[in-house]
């Protein structure tokens, strides 16, 4: 045990190394705005900038929107495929696993070409269709993440038992929705939504091509303009992304929350 | 439940109507937007049928030469990552090394995993960068100047992106592979161990034959991660690296290959890439998964 | 004399001691059980014997060899373990044949051997499938097999039968008896099933919390228990306790009768209390012959088994368990009804021991 011991911890320090050093130059590099001191005028640049709050808040409203409609399209589908149509099961997981087959600028490609202002659906046409279309397409990207997490979650509850259970008890199918399954699957649900979230906020792909004030873009255009602001933006994004993770770890239960599909 | 045919009265079950959300949103933005590109690659400007597209990509040697370096770049890092990614693995699931090893290490590989885009390619930047921390720490500490004649670094190269797409496989091939490490059974390798067998033995004949088909297929599944990549490569080296994502992009935003038809067979074939990449991955995880019911 | 001895072995986890001096020896050709309840220390005595635990203290000898300080993959000796844990990437046979494979025996040797083991556990036909394709009680056959392919001087098997139905784990045992017999291997064997080691063992150790309660044949154990564990957790037990009114001639007032033990109370004086204990077979209903000692009751519970039933009988505010044969002319008695149970003084005094 003990040669595998040492070098479980090489291997860990030199992942650690590898890992662990780009963050600590980019911080280093971030605090480096005010010539010969350290200080964190990058940081306060950042956020005294308008476009960084107004594409952050436009990237956290769209992320919280995709989180509510995909909720709203797992969840029953979910539900009725574990409970009613089992036969549909491989179809249904085939599709979720689509948006990880079919690369993020492939879809949004079709989207305009499918949906552009001379089609039958013109959702390109105004800002508002436009949104739509980018908070579909998150929920697309979420879709094979969002799905996983709240099918274990059932599986782990056992939805069926359940509600045979409360049928047999004389509930109706909403009170079993909204009083058995939904409290039960919450805390899938909410690692699926931090998950959901902390893709959508840095995502650049779909919000860049649809022309979309988002936050992703607006990374890009800081990194391509500014010197220092883009590694305290860089930090930032990071320790969002980890906070949606760490809060995964507390809602999600056991190792259910962060899964591969 | 009953398999029996597909009826009218069964297609407008309550429960079939619940599920018509998912699949009319699946139609609309998943499969027809997939479908329209793939039927636009065969098309010519005027919509009649035709292979003339692909035709045109297969002689374009700058299209052929974005696929190849598209190809070389995910090859290497899908292989780093899962060279690295399964050392780390090995090294929290088998390593004696205590539990907060573990759990840190899988949150931190859910966290970098997610970490792609300008932030990473800045990160970079910062590190390994002409006037990065690391670059500068070696030139001062060590003498050692990578960006010299010799040693020719550039992040700004295929190199360099390999390098960076890696801080994203190497976590994913992480939380790939941990589950199956710990699928390994103690018994294993303690028959084996019984049987006379050293751990060379034990590797050679069980663990790595039942780890085999899950760890090539997350390799594969690392080949489609990094092929489909943009925003990274969009922001470390912008069209200087020539990949397909890269040529996509551009040709979306401004159709610099004058004919739009064109964009739809680079589409096209990116989708073959991934879709076999990702086909093989699900073949052999269900190989895998049918020998260790 | 010996072929295993197992001196004062101890192991310790930190604080938490879980075998304390275990001592015990085996003669070859030995099947020996060692059972006891979960947590009693059983499979770390195994562990250590095959050297997958490292002991804290004592030794172990295998025919005359100290194999104390050996890795497990020198040791010679073969392991069932309770998950089968057959190497699911192999078939059949070329998992029996892996020991020798890693001996680099010949490829004919080895095919020959692989032959004589499938008709041994008498699967024959199964040398190309998959584990997965073979039922629970076929892998456990086949573990069995791959173990004693490469011919080993001992036989360890980890609660083999625990993950099996019912129905196969009275079959297999009685077949993993048969192959020992036929190869005259010296065996360990641990279970939590007290049934299962008394009907397979040449002897039985009975543990509990890390120490050896009793060592002796199955009749023994079980008529013999030396101490309350052993007594209770072997068998069905009903336990009288009473007051002893004369030491010398064994009388005891139970429940206000009087009830004579033969062999007095020796560790005991006159208003003293003391336990006995009686098996369910000791008991009848009825008068019993002249002075058999008697209590009285009435009939809780019929527990038809088929060729034995068991009848409870509820005596005042204790549970009497009796066991009869099933007879076709009379049928067993109606629940309420009262009876009267009598049995010899042939009674194990289990307190004062």
């Amino acid at each position: 045990m003990k040669r595998s011991t040492l070098l479980g911890w090489v291997i860990f320090a030199f992942g650690a190394t590898y890992f662990i050093l780009p963050l600590l130059a980019t911080f280093e590099f971030s605090l480096r705005m005010l010539r010969g001191q350290y200080s964190f005028e990058a940081y306060s640049v950042v956020f005294g900038d308008a476009q960084f709050r107004a594409t952050f808040l436009y990237s956290a409203v769209l992320a919280l929107v995709t989180i509510v409609l995909g909720a709203l399209v797992v969840v029953p589908t979910a539900y009725l495929v574990r409970l009613r149509l089992p036969h549909l099961r491989g179809l249904v997981e085939f599709v979720t696993l689509l948006p990880l087959v079919v690369p993020a600028i492939v879809i949004v490609f079709g989207y305009l070409r499918l949906y552009n202002s001379s089609s039958w659906l013109p959702l390109t046409g105004s800002d508002a269709a436009t949104n739509a279309l980018l908070a579909f397409g998150y929920v697309t990207l979420a879709l094979p993440y969002m799905y996983r997490t709240v099918d274990t979650g059932m599986r782990a509850i056992d939805v069926k038992t359940l509600t045979e259970a409360a049928e047999s008890l004389g509930a109706s199918w909403s009170t079993i929705m909204l009083k058995v399954i939904l409290p039960n699957v919450r805390s899938a649900v909410l690692a699926g939504a931090f998950l959901t979230f902390a893709i959508v906020i840095g995502e650049f792909t779909f919000a860049s091509l649809l022309n979309r004030p988002a936050f992703g873009p607006y990374l890009q255009l800081m990194g391509a303009n500014r010197a220092y602001e883009p590694s305290a933006l860089a930090i930032i994004a990071f320790l969002v992304t980890w906070a949606c993770m760490g809060l995964i770890q507390i809602f999600g239960r056991k190792r259910g929350a962060i899964t591969v599909p | 439940m009953t398999k029996g045919r597909l009826s009218l009265g069964s297609l407008l079950s309550p429960a079939m109507l619940g599920m018509l959300p998912f699949f009319v949103f699946a139609l609309l933005f998943l499969i027809l937007p997939t479908c329209i590109l793939m039927v636009g690659a065969f098309q010519d400007q005027a919509g009649n049928f035709t292979l003339d597209n692909l035709a045109k990509l297969l002689n374009q040697p700058q299209l052929l030469a974005s696929y190849w370096i598209s190809i070389k770049v995910s090859l290497a890092s899908a292989i780093g990552g899962a060279l690295f990614g399964f050392l780390i693995a090995y090294a929290i699931v088998q390593g004696g090394l205590p539990a907060w090893v573990r759990s840190s290490v899988l949150t931190f590989s859910g966290v970098a995993s997610n970490f792609a885009g300008v932030p990473l390619a800045f990160a970079f930047l910062a590190t390994f960068g002409r006037v990065g921390l690391v670059t500068v720490l070696l030139r001062d500490w060590f003498g050692v100047n990578i960006y010299s004649h010799d040693i020719g670094f550039n992040l700004l190269s295929f190199s360099g992106l390999t390098l960076t797409y890696l801080y994203f496989q190497i976590p994913l091939m992480v939380l790939i592979i941990v589950p199956a490490l710990e699928g390994l059974k103690r018994e294993w390798r303690e028959a084996s161990q019984i049987l006379g067998g050293t751990n060379f033995h034990y590797w050679r004949y069980v663990a790595l034959p039942v780890l085999w088909p899950s760890i090539l297929g997350a390799t594969l599944l690392l080949f489609a991660n990094s092929f489909g990549a943009v925003a990274t490569a969009y922001a470390l080296t912008g069209s200087s690296l020539n990949i397909v994502t890269i040529q996509l992009y551009a040709q979306i935003r401004g159709d610099v290959l004058h004919d739009p038809n064109l964009g739809f067979a680079l589409a096209f074939g990116m989708i073959l890439i991934t879709c076999l990449s990702n086909g093989a991955y699900i073949w052999l995880r269900g190989r895998s998964e049918r020998w260790l019911r | 004399m010996y072929f295993l001895e197992i001196h004062n072995i101890q192991k310790s986890f930190g604080d938490h001691v879980a075998v304390h001096n275990f001592d015990f020896a085996a003669y070859r050709g030995e099947f020996v059980s060692l059972l006891g309840p979960s947590g009693c220390g059983k499979t770390t005595v195994l562990r250590m014997v095959a050297g997958f635990e490292r002991q804290t203290a004592g030794t172990v000898s295998l025919d005359g060899k100290d194999i104390s300080q050996l890795p497990a993959n020198q040791r010679n000796v073969g392991m069932v373990f309770q998950a089968y844990a057959l190497f699911p990437n192999l078939t059949v046979a070329q998992n029996i044949a892996f020991g020798l494979k890693i001996a680099k025996r010949p490829a004919g040797e080895i095919a020959v051997r692989v032959r004589e083991m499938l008709d041994l556990i008498k699967l024959p036909a199964l040398g190309d499938r998959y584990p997965f394709q073979l039922s629970g009680g076929q892998q456990q056959r086949v573990a069995l097999a791959r173990a004693l392919a490469v011919k080993p001087k001992m036989l360890l098997l980890d609660e083999p039968l625990s993950a099996l139905d019912a129905k196969i784990r009275v079959a297999l045992r009685d077949e993993i008896r048969s192959v020992q017999r036929e190869l005259g291997i010296t065996t360990l064997f641990v279970t939590h099933d007290q049934e299962e080691a008394l009907s397979i063992s040449d002897r039985i150790v009975v543990m509990s919390a890390g120490r050896i309660e009793q060592i002796g044949t199955p009749f023994e154990i079980y008529n013999r228990p030396r101490t309350r564990f052993v007594a209770s957790f072997v068998g069905v037990l009903n336990l009288l306790e009473g007051r002893i009114t004369d030491p010398t001639s064994g009388r005891i007032e139970v429940d206000g009768r009087e009830l004579v033990v033969a062999g007095g109370f020796p560790k005991g004086q006159a208003g003293d209390a003391a336990t006995l204990a009686l098996r369910p077979e000791a008991i009848t209903i009825g008068s019993g012959g002249e002075g058999a000692n008697h209590l009285d009751g009435h009939v809780e519970d019929v527990g038809f088994q088929g060729s034995v039933v068991r009848i409870r009988v509820r005596c005042n505010d204790r549970m009497i368990s009796l066991d009869s044969f099933n007879s076709r002319a009379a049928p067993p008695p109606e629940r309420g009804t009262p009876v009267t149970l009598s049995f010899s003084h042939d009674v194990q005094v289990l307190e004062p021991a």
